[in-house]
């Protein structure tokens, strides 16, 4: 009963947030800006006066602001996000193409960083002070001192240059789909992935082995210890599952800002996802198609928090009794 | 015992406290502590170096006679029109795609990006004081609104916002500060929100109440000295941030305008010559990771240092190695990193279901 209000009420929160951020690009767009700007804006910096005209046609921008905003709330309720002026593609179509090399970014990328960052942190954690532990330490302030670009940029040059100049190919830039090659796509893949795993394993291992240490010290690990359990079993079925709370809850923030974290990753390599393809609109100032991204983002940071409230119930049996 | 002994020893007696309770002010320990940290210390020396380096751009683009803005078509580049390598034609770390001196340009965007950090930092630490100080102080629905406020402003992804923006404006130096600052003050405030709700219950806030002292008063006089160590140490982890976001977004084409030189433009100009020009990518990419490293260790060295557990140690005979790790309780930093977390909770479905 509990767990079905607490779920209800969580959906609703997310579409405020769906709300509250559609509402704010509606004023970044439409309403922040001089009249007149508007469709210029959103018909892109080469547009001809016709298409400019046109563009006013379709929006209505000579009517009331909140008849603008109603025909804006409607088209988006209607999955319709308008069309790019450069392709006259419509937006959906475009982020429907743009999105599975994204989508295989985020994924490879999240799972390589959990392995690395969680294994180094409850590696560190129960060797505390030992040589591994400072090693790690170190790397850590390293990792989360390099912003992701650079990351890539010193991977490109030190790995995929020096590999192609000794004439092995398997490492590529840009994207390969998997269904036309799994080695190809692998060979697109590998180093977008260390990129994000670099820089959120570091943040990651220093969560897990603080918030792990910081278990290991309660009592009813002493009470676990006494009753003769595996020191194995104390640590990985008692101590790191209620460890992870913090963990996930970072987890869910990270993943739902992550789409920004890729628009560079996808920058970098040149994997022409969801968020290169933003970064040309924008160079081009196809306004359409940032605002179909920014709501797509919402949308991702919304069901990855929703996720994350799913896993507390899983890991934290005091959410479960209520 | 002789009377001489007895003097001797009275005298003993009476100089050996008053060099024990020689006055050190909080500060003079922090002080002490950090100078005796040599990692601390050399992340000081690095950056005062980098500081240095910023502050003599123009004197190196005298000494080498490479103006920032100025091309060198003929000398600062090859036969193929490529940029030329470190120390060839004169040019110390070689020339960028159109012959200008790397050096100069590393240079001046080394301007850049420390006014940036330095800047929003600052601004960020006011705002951000203020609101947390405000917030847990007052408490009750002030204190619902600004707390939702802030988790709003953590959850919401920066990059998004900053596309956002630079898609109806033209970017610029003034956007560029306005966007990192509008995402940094969030953090200090949930930090000094926590602090000041467990202040305020204080008996000697009680004792300043009692004398007639107003909630302002109380909140910036007798509260806020009491916040400067913890903002003093997150405002040091939140220059390299600031550093990376501002050459992230200048990468994107969204932060500083060329032809201006900013370590992440000159990176996002390099990216077409990688597989010719490495001085190009490595030498700008190394001075970013450099300058951030130092904040952090720097950061880190502070934080021990105001860290009063940190003492205990060192009189305990051990030298001044990095602490982290002698005990096995929370440090400061995994204190405000867990801090962090469980401010989460004003979010998490266990606190609302206790409530209701």
């Amino acid at each position: 009963m509990g767990m079905a209000r607490f779920l209800i009420r969580r959906i609703l929160a997310g579409l405020l947030v769906l709300w509250v951020v559609a509402t704010l690009t509606f004023f970044l767009f439409f309403v922040a800006v001089p009249e007149g700007v508007v469709a210029r804006n959103l018909a892109g910096r080469a547009a001809t006066p016709a298409v400019i005209a046109q563009v006013e046609r379709n929006l209505g921008l000579n009517q009331p602001k909140a008849v603008q905003y109603w025909h804006y709330v409607d088209h988006l309720l209607h999955g319709n996000l308008g069309f790019s002026y450069y392709t006259q593609q419509p937006v959906t179509t475009i982020i429907k193409q743009a999105l599975p090399a994204t989508i295989s970014v985020v994924i490879g990328g999240v799972l390589l960083w959990l392995i690395a960052g969680l294994g180094t942190g409850i590696l560190s954690a129960t060797r505390a002070r030992s040589l591994f532990d400072r090693v790690a330490t170190v790397g850590v302030l390293a990792g989360v001192s390099a912003p992701t670009f650079i990351v890539g940029e010193l991977l490109i040059v030190a790995v995929y240059v020096q590999l192609s100049n000794h004439g092995i190919t398997f490492i590529q830039t840009g994207y390969t789909p998997i269904t036309q090659s799994f080695s190809g796509w692998l060979g697109t893949m590998i180093l977008p992935w260390i990129t994000l795993a670099v820089v959120q394993a570091a943040v990651y291992t220093r969560l897990s082995r603080g918030s792990l240490l910081d278990t290991l010290g309660e009592d009813y690990i002493r009470t676990a210890r006494s009753k003769g359990i595996s020191e194995r079993r104390v640590l990985y079925r008692h101590a790191v599952r209620s460890a992870m709370t913090p963990v996930v809850s970072q987890l869910g923030i990270d993943v739902g800002a992550l789409l920004g974290g890729v628009i560079v990753v996808e920058q970098v390599f040149g994997l022409q996802g969801v968020g290169q393809q933003t970064v040309t609109a924008i160079s081009q100032g196809d306004g359409q198609l940032v605002i179909g991204f920014v709501i797509l983002a919402a949308l991702f940071v919304v069901v990855a928090n929703l996720i994350v409230d799913l896993s507390y119930a899983l890991l934290d049996p005091r959410v479960r009794v209520n | 015992m002789s009377i001489t002994e007895v003097q001797f020893q009275a005298t003993a007696v009476e100089d050996a406290p008053a060099k024990a309770i020689e006055g050190r002010s909080q500060w003079q320990l922090t002080w002490r502590r950090l100078t005796g940290d040599w990692v601390a210390v050399m992340s000081m020396v690095v950056v005062v170096l980098i500081c240095a380096f910023a502050l003599c751009a123009p004197l190196i683009a005298a000494a080498t006679g490479h103006p920032v803005y100025h091309a060198f078509p003929n000398k600062g580049t090859n036969a193929f029109g490529q940029p030329v390598g470190p120390g060839v034609n004169g040019f110390p770390l070689g020339t960028d795609a159109i012959g200008r001196d790397l050096l100069v340009r590393i240079a001046y965007g080394a301007r850049i990006s420390l006014f940036v950090g330095l800047f929003t930092t600052a601004v960020a630490a006011v705002f951000g004081v203020s609101v947390g100080l405000i917030a847990g102080y007052f408490g009750g629905w002030v204190d619902t609104v600004l707390a939702r406020i802030i988790d709003a402003v953590l959850a919401f992804p920066f990059i998004v916002l900053a596309l956002a923006l630079a898609a109806v404006l033209n970017p610029s130096l003034g956007i560029v500060i306005g966007v990192i600052t509008f995402f940094s003050w969030a953090g200090i405030s949930r930090i000094v929100r926590g602090q000041t709700l467990s202040l305020k219950e204080k008996e000697y806030i009680e004792a300043a109440r009692s004398l007639g002292a107003g909630p302002w008063r109380i909140m910036f006089i007798d509260i806020m000295p009491n916040l400067l160590g913890p903002v003093l140490v997150l405002a040091t982890l939140y220059i390299p941030t600031a550093v990376s976001f501002e050459a992230t977004l200048s990468f994107l084409g969204i932060g500083i305008p060329p032809p201006a030189p900013s370590w992440g433009n000159i990176l996002a100009e390099a990216q077409d010559h990688y597989q010719t020009a490495w001085w190009y990518v490595v030498f700008p990419a190394a001075v970013l990771l450099i300058t951030t490293l130092a904040f952090n260790l720097l950061g880190d060295g502070v934080r021990d240092a105001m860290d009063p557990r940190t003492e205990r140690i060192l009189a305990g005979g051990k030298t001044a190695t990095r602490r982290r790790g002698k005990h096995r309780g929370l440090s400061l930093d995994e204190a405000i990193l867990v801090g962090e977390q469980a401010d989460l909770s004003v979010d998490h479905p266990i606190s609302r279901t206790e409530e209701g």
